[in-house]
């Protein structure tokens, strides 16, 4: 019955990892035409899964087993519930009886996961199913995205039950508003005609709602400046002259600059994260902020709103598009073009010695990638100089863990991402901390022959963590140091992939272009300058504007 | 200030779960809390009373909207509504002060619903300055026990908060 619902739902993969309450599950997947990927650790299930629908805009589906099948999956969810991704998991439960007696792997997953879901459910009866299923896809990939999780004992998965499934559904506690206010789209119309120093500031929710061309024409014709936070990069072309780059902790110093001086902030789909915002007293305190969202509840969390439009980023562009009136910004786009010509982004290009610099690898591979190329990033150092210095030009193409910041995301998602775009160039940008956390998935990757490039910026240090004790622990780098690190060609050829190395500029290049040649997962060695730093930085809860510039930025 | 939010919610298993969850996890305070039945069958209500500004009650209201078994939330507080607890306490009575008690029970429309040789449960119902007044007067005659429904809710004259 849950592989018929899967079919109608036009699933097309599932990520998992069988066990002992879901073996009726796995039983009836094994006649069944849908494809399953078997992943090596349950957590790498949920980032696979997270990675296929952030490239396909399609929910993302996983089964797991109970107890400890569940519980792997925590991290996974949490991350995809942070960054608004639709998924749907099902895992197994003990049989009805057993539930509440600590049988062998039971968890109480749905009380484990209701503050990380967007709703879950314990199904009960067979009967209940179809139902449910419907649901959980409909609540899945509508209004903010989402994960839904799904438990089912192991004897509802054995019973019989009428299947009469219904994808439409309505349920009585959830109507998303799609449509923006006509009143406030007229208000945001006018602050725009207004406006002497626009900036448009957007996020994951353009990506999601598929509003890229809407933006793009909005900052076109009204010639506003755009500022994207690190889930909305891809949004609007990374290189085009109006694009100002990232904004706040590790954002370009023209965004924060922008941001703090703009007179109007036309937010859309975003959240205003503390990373973005700095010290919220003092973020955009000259700026009337419209604020376009499609959860009513972010509007007005952190920040003032002036102008809430509750809608579909998607919708309510167009709608503003419709009655646009541009205003002149032509003065505020010399001052942001001084900013820019006078803060370009350090780069760290000046050799100390000849150890490479992780800022050049980002923009050798950046550089000879093509434009659909989708990145996928870990977190950390290498997270932030890819978001500083690898050109994004298209939604969907750069998958990164923004809200929970989950080390191990990367791997995974960029699995998901190569199933979910087979023809597209796909590159895992990690570091040698990240990647050690689900470094087990080159065997799924190999498995399935997979091709994708693992660039491990390799500094042997918790970079990020690093830089933080360098600046405000004094240099006390407390178990940051990465001692005992695999050789990672050689643990890329223990599992059958291409392991590369390079250690200065020229090797690097090489190893790039010859890894772009090569099928099946390459892993590259990039091993850069231990201790450099991601520059610029604002400290935690200072102003945006009140910028640590360092680096080298010749 | 205090609120009080009126919630609608599917009767559907962990809803209560989900709703005290979402307090504790956002730091929002619930002074108190009612579920009960309501006209509509499979729907139960919530009387939730929170304290906070209208920013953080706002939030509230929002998030709560956000959990999918919520159907309605509304604000008693801001409009002309009757607001109603109902709490026992068991008092230390002496033979000697029975009718001191007694009489303060009467001025509050109390009533004295069990009495053993040296206690009385008394019962009390209204709003929450008549509860604390009568809890202080019958303080010194020493309280033993105390037990309060939470705050239950309605709006005043034909408006009704119903599902749709």
């Amino acid at each position: 019955m849950i592989i018929s619902a899967m079919q109608k739902e036009g699933v097309e993969i599932i990520f998992g990892y069988p066990g002992g309450a879901v073996l009726p599950l796995y039983d009836s997947l094994y006649d069944s035409e849908l494809k399953h990927l078997l992943v090596r650790h349950e957590q790498a299930a949920v980032h696979a899964a997270d990675g296929y629908a952030r490239v396909t805009g399609k929910p993302g589906v996983v089964f797991a087993t109970s107890g400890p099948g569940a519980t792997n999956l925590v991290t996974g969810i949490a991350n995809a519930y942070m960054d608004s991704v639709p998924l749907v998991l099902v895992t197994g439960q003990v049989p009805s009886g057993f539930i509440g007696t600590d049988a062998f792997q039971e968890a109480d997953i749905t009380g484990i996961t209701l503050p990380v879901t967007k709703h879950n459910y314990l199904v009960k009866n067979a009967k209940q199913l179809p139902e449910i299923l419907s649901e959980a896809f409909y609540l899945a990939s509508t209004g903010r995205r989402g994960p839904v999780l799904l438990d089912v004992p192991k004897d509802v998965f054995d019973q019989e039950a009428p299947f009469e499934y219904n994808v439409e559904c309505e349920i009585p506690g959830y109507n998303p508003t799609y449509d923006g206010h006509v009143g406030q789209i007229s208000r945001a119309v006018k602050a725009i005609r207004d406006a002497k120093r626009p900036v448009i500031f957007g996020g994951g929710g353009l990506i999601r709602s598929g509003a890229s061309t809407a933006l793009q024409d909005l900052a076109d014709k009204a010639q506003i400046p755009i500022i994207l936070s690190l889930m909305g990069l891809g949004a609007y072309p990374g290189d085009r002259e109006l694009f100002l780059g990232m904004p706040g902790m590790h954002g370009s110093i023209t965004a924060n600059y922008a941001l703090s001086e703009a007179d109007l902030i036309i937010a859309t789909g975003v959240r205003f994260d503390d990373r973005v915002t700095g010290k919220l007293d003092s973020f955009a305190r000259n700026a009337k902020i419209v604020h376009i969202d499609i959860d009513p509840a972010e509007i007005g969390k952190n920040v003032k709103i002036d102008v809430p439009i509750v809608g579909d980023v998607k919708i309510v562009l167009e709608a503003i598009l419709k009655k646009l009136q541009p205003g002149d910004t032509a003065g505020w786009l010399k001052q942001i073009d001084n900013w820019q010509k006078q803060n370009p982004m350090p780069g760290g290009l000046k050799k100390t010695g000849s150890a490479l610099k992780p800022q050049f690898v980002i923009k050798e591979l950046s550089r000879l990638s093509d434009d659909h190329t989708i990145v996928a990033t870990d977190v950390g150092q290498h997270q932030m100089w890819t978001a500083q210095h690898f050109i994004v030009r298209r939604p969907q193409a750069f998958l990164t863990s923004g809200g929970l910041g989950t080390m191990g995301y990367g791997f995974p998602a960029s699995i998901g991402a190569k199933l979910a775009a087979p023809e597209k160039r796909v590159i895992c940008i990690t570091g040698d901390g990240s990647f050690q956390m689900n470094s087990q998935e080159l065997a799924t990757a190999v498995y399935n022959r997979l091709d994708i490039i693992i660039a491990i910026i390799n500094n042997s240090y918790l970079g990020m963590v690093r830089q933080w004790q360098d600046i405000f622990y004094d240099k006390r780098y407390s178990h940051t140091l990465l001692e005992g690190n695999p050789d990672f060609v050689k643990l890329a050829e223990a599992y059958g992939a291409t392991g590369m190395r390079a250690k200065d500029e020229h090797e690097a290049t090489a190893v790039i272009e010859q890894a772009m040649q090569q099928k099946g997962p390459v892993v590259i060695d990039f091993v850069v300058e231990p201790e450099e730093n991601v520059y610029p930085m604002v400290a935690p809860n200072r102003a945006i504007n009140d910028i640590i510039i360092g680096g080298d930025r010749s | 200030m205090k609120h009080v939010l009126a919630v609608l919610v599917e009767d559907k298993p962990g809803v209560l779960t989900r709703v005290a969850g979402l307090f504790s996890r956002r730091g929002f305070n619930i002074d108190n809390i009612a579920v009960g039945e309501t006209v509509s069958p499979g729907i139960s209500r919530m009387t939730i009373t929170v304290e906070g500004s209208e920013t953080i009650v706002e939030q509230v209201v929002k998030q709560l909207h956000k959990l999918v078994n919520v159907i309605k939330v509304s604000n008693l507080s801001e409009e002309p509504s009757v607001m109603r607890e109902l709490m026992l306490i068991k008092v230390s009575a002496e033979v000697g002060s029975r009718s001191d008690i007694q009489q303060i029970v009467e001025t509050f429309r109390g009533k004295v619903v069990d009495v053993s040789p040296d206690t009385m449960i008394i019962e009390v119902t209204g709003n929450e300055e008549k509860m604390e007044a009568i809890k202080m007067l019958l303080q010194h005659f020493g309280l033993k026990e105390i037990v309060r429904t939470g705050k239950v809710a309605l709006l005043r004259g034909s408006k009704i908060t119903r599902e749709g």
